[in-house]
């Protein structure tokens, strides 16, 4: 039984405007130790299965339509909220973008942190406080017994991160979502940053959905990909197989919009035309209208995840899959 | 911070010099205090000029203005015109108008901030809608109006409460009027807090929040309020001040002998010292409220820090 399995997920936005179908059917797993990084522009519905798993969505205007979030065998969606509160923070935790928009400007770091222990585990305040400072030594914040009562704004975006990833671990939950956790930082902090995350999952046995647009920060850590594209999954594969041939034009396109050295002074790939409109998602392929490989079976048939391996580990949502890995 | 309130005390006093000097001014120049003190009987020249010695009135305005400022730092704020020393009515006026101002103030904090919250928690539904057309037509009425009314309505036609307050002004006779006096800001202490809480509840920090599992109690309690309260608590604060200058009108309908009610007397007689007197411990007064409401928002944002 793996860690995590989301199974045909559905998420809807009710607006003004109309319906934005965000996730339309969603299936993916993480076992423990395991990480599994889901790619996709913004738009794709990336984030907003991670939320949905959180339980952390607007509702209102989000709406989850349909399927199950397995977590430890439990699903989710049946829970009540209260029992649904204990599992957030506690066995599940979330590390968002933007540290310093995430973290309340108004409470010190240590009441932040120590939050989480006087909450889920009742303990004092003084006994949160000396596990807020453990935790700041954790992630390696220098000088944690003197910074403890001090707040976000006073640390650097690195260091912001690093409280935010000290949070998420307070409670050692089993399942972390980073919801690209290194976008906001300078690049020398970011390796820093996803090697601390990295480290941390190794010793806590963690699973971790690792969510981001950058393709170079998940070569190095992830087990395996999750590619999505207008609320589903194009392509679902070990990391090491899409790197060296996609199996589906949209992942291709994503791997040639990489700069790299060997092509300098030419111009960089991107992909045409922009991700489509949520209320109106064109029929057959939603990537059809992009796609350098488009038929007409592309503008009829929306494509299943068919299997590319024998095991399934392997999948892609594209007619023609094989075309697309054989010319890779 | 110690560096900070200094130097904010010393920018108060040009502020506070001419101030006052702009009110003796204009006090002085309403009309001639030494025929206002004789009434409507017209003063005997030779009397008069002796008077008029007598209080420095023949001196240079500027002249005047410096012996005055000299006599209020020896806590001599003169005399009125019945006799009794200015310190002596404002002993008895303040103390009422404070116990008034506090009332008020804490109606606009429980009701204010009580509806505010609902009705930015609720954006869209029926109370919020409520809440702003309530607030709209109690931000166009003017105090003269919901003040007689109301008094009409409580203290005639129901007969629950005295119409008008005592000398003594206690504190259950000062509820209705303590209302009045509170309304207008109420409602816009009821929006600040909405917008206020409305913004905040979209913000990163509170979607953490609820990521860590922390129960809606305590979101709104310790994260959402904490943040949303700063702009109305430094509101409240300003507020003191002008309360305390604008109950001229609720005083004066509910016949409350505070300091609105001491100011109105004075200009209805012309009499100069109780006006300049009153006003001058108004602008300290509002002064310091500023301060102090400064000093208390950095309290409240530590991304606030004075040098």
């Amino acid at each position: 039984m793996p860690l995590l399995e989301v199974r045909d997920l559905h998420v809807e936005f009710h607006t003004r405007d109309g319906v934005a179908k965000a996730v339309n059917g969603v299936s993916y797993s993480v076992d423990a130790g395991e990480t599994l990084a889901v790619l996709g522009e913004s738009g794709s519905g990336k984030s907003v299965t991670a939320q949905a798993i959180m339980g952390i969505l607007d509702i209102p205007p989000g709406k989850i339509t349909g399927g199950e979030i397995l977590f430890q065998g439990r699903d989710l969606l049946k829970l009540k909220e209260d029992e649904r509160r204990k599992v957030r923070g506690a066995e599940m935790a979330m590390i968002f973008q933007d540290a310093l928009s995430s973290l309340n400007p108004v409470l010190s770091v240590g009441d932040q942190l120590g939050e989480m222990f006087v909450v889920h585990r009742g303990m004092s305040k003084k006994d949160a406080k000396a596990k807020a400072v453990e935790l700041m030594d954790r992630v390696r914040i220098p000088a944690a017994k003197e910074r403890v009562g001090q707040y976000p704004h006073q640390f650097s975006g690195g260091m912001r991160q690093r409280i935010m990833i000290a949070m998420a671990m307070a409670l050692e939950p089993a399942l972390i979502i980073a919801d690209e956790p290194t976008t906001a930082l300078d690049v020398t902090v970011q390796a820093q940053v996803m090697d601390l995350l990295a480290e941390l999952q190794q010793e806590f046995h963690m699973g971790l959905i690792l969510i981001t647009h950058d393709l170079g920060v998940v070569a190095d850590v992830a087990d395996k990909i999750a590619v999505m594209y207008a609320g589903r999954i194009v392509e679902h594969a070990p990391v090491h197989d899409i790197y060296k041939a996609p199996a589906h034009p949209y992942t291709r396109g994503l791997l040639d919009s990489i700069p790299r050295l060997d092509q300098k002074g030419e111009e960089l790939y991107a992909i045409k035309g922009l991700p489509p409109n949520l209320m109106a998602i064109p029929p057959g392929c939603a990537f059809n209208p992009r796609c350098p490989r488009a038929q007409d079976i592309c503008r009829t048939d929306e494509p299943p995840l068919f299997r590319v391996t024998e095991d399934g580990a392997r999948r892609s949502a594209c007619h023609f899959w094989r075309e697309t890995l054989r010319d890779a | 911070m110690g560096r900070y309130v200094i130097r904010r005390l010393i920018q108060m006093a040009p502020v506070f010099i001419g101030s006052t000097f702009l009110i003796f001014m204009m006090v002085f120049a309403l009309g001639d205090p030494v025929a206002a003190l004789f009434g409507d009987k017209a003063p005997d020249p030779a009397t008069a000029a002796r008077i008029r010695e007598e209080l420095y009135l023949d001196q240079p305005l500027w002249k005047q203005y410096l012996h005055y400022m000299g006599q209020i730092f020896q806590g001599d704020f003169g005399t009125a015109f019945n006799g009794q020393p200015v310190t002596e009515l404002m002993a008895a006026a303040y103390p009422v108008t404070l116990r008034l101002t506090m009332v008020a103030i804490f109606i606009e904090l429980v009701v204010g901030i009580t509806l505010g919250v609902l009705s930015g928690l609720k954006r869209g539904h029926f109370i919020d809608s409520s809440v702003l057309v309530l607030t709209l037509v109690v931000i166009s009425i003017p105090t003269f109006v919901s003040g007689y009314v109301l008094q009409y309505l409580f203290g005639v036609k129901w007969d629950v409460i005295r119409p008008t307050v005592s000398v003594d002004a206690p504190l259950n006779e000062l509820i209705l009027p303590g209302i009045v006096l509170a309304l207008v800001s109420l409602a816009y202490v009821t929006r600040l807090t909405r917008t206020s809480i409305a913004e905040n509840v979209r913000a990163d920090y509170l979607r953490t929040a609820v990521a860590k599992g922390l129960p809606r109690r305590r979101i709104i309690t310790r994260h959402l309020l904490r943040n949303s309260l700063i702009p109305v608590v430094t509101f409240i604060g300003t507020d003191i001040g002008s309360l305390m200058g604008g109950a001229i009108v609720t005083e004066t309908i509910f016949n409350i002998h505070g300091v609105g009610y001491q100011i109105y007397q004075g200009i209805l007689r012309n009499n100069a010292p109780t006006v300049v007197g009153f006003v001058t411990i108004l602008v300290i007064v509002f002064l310091i409220a500023n301060l102090l409401v400064d000093l208390l928002y950095a309290v409240l944002d530590p991304r606030i820090r004075y040098a």
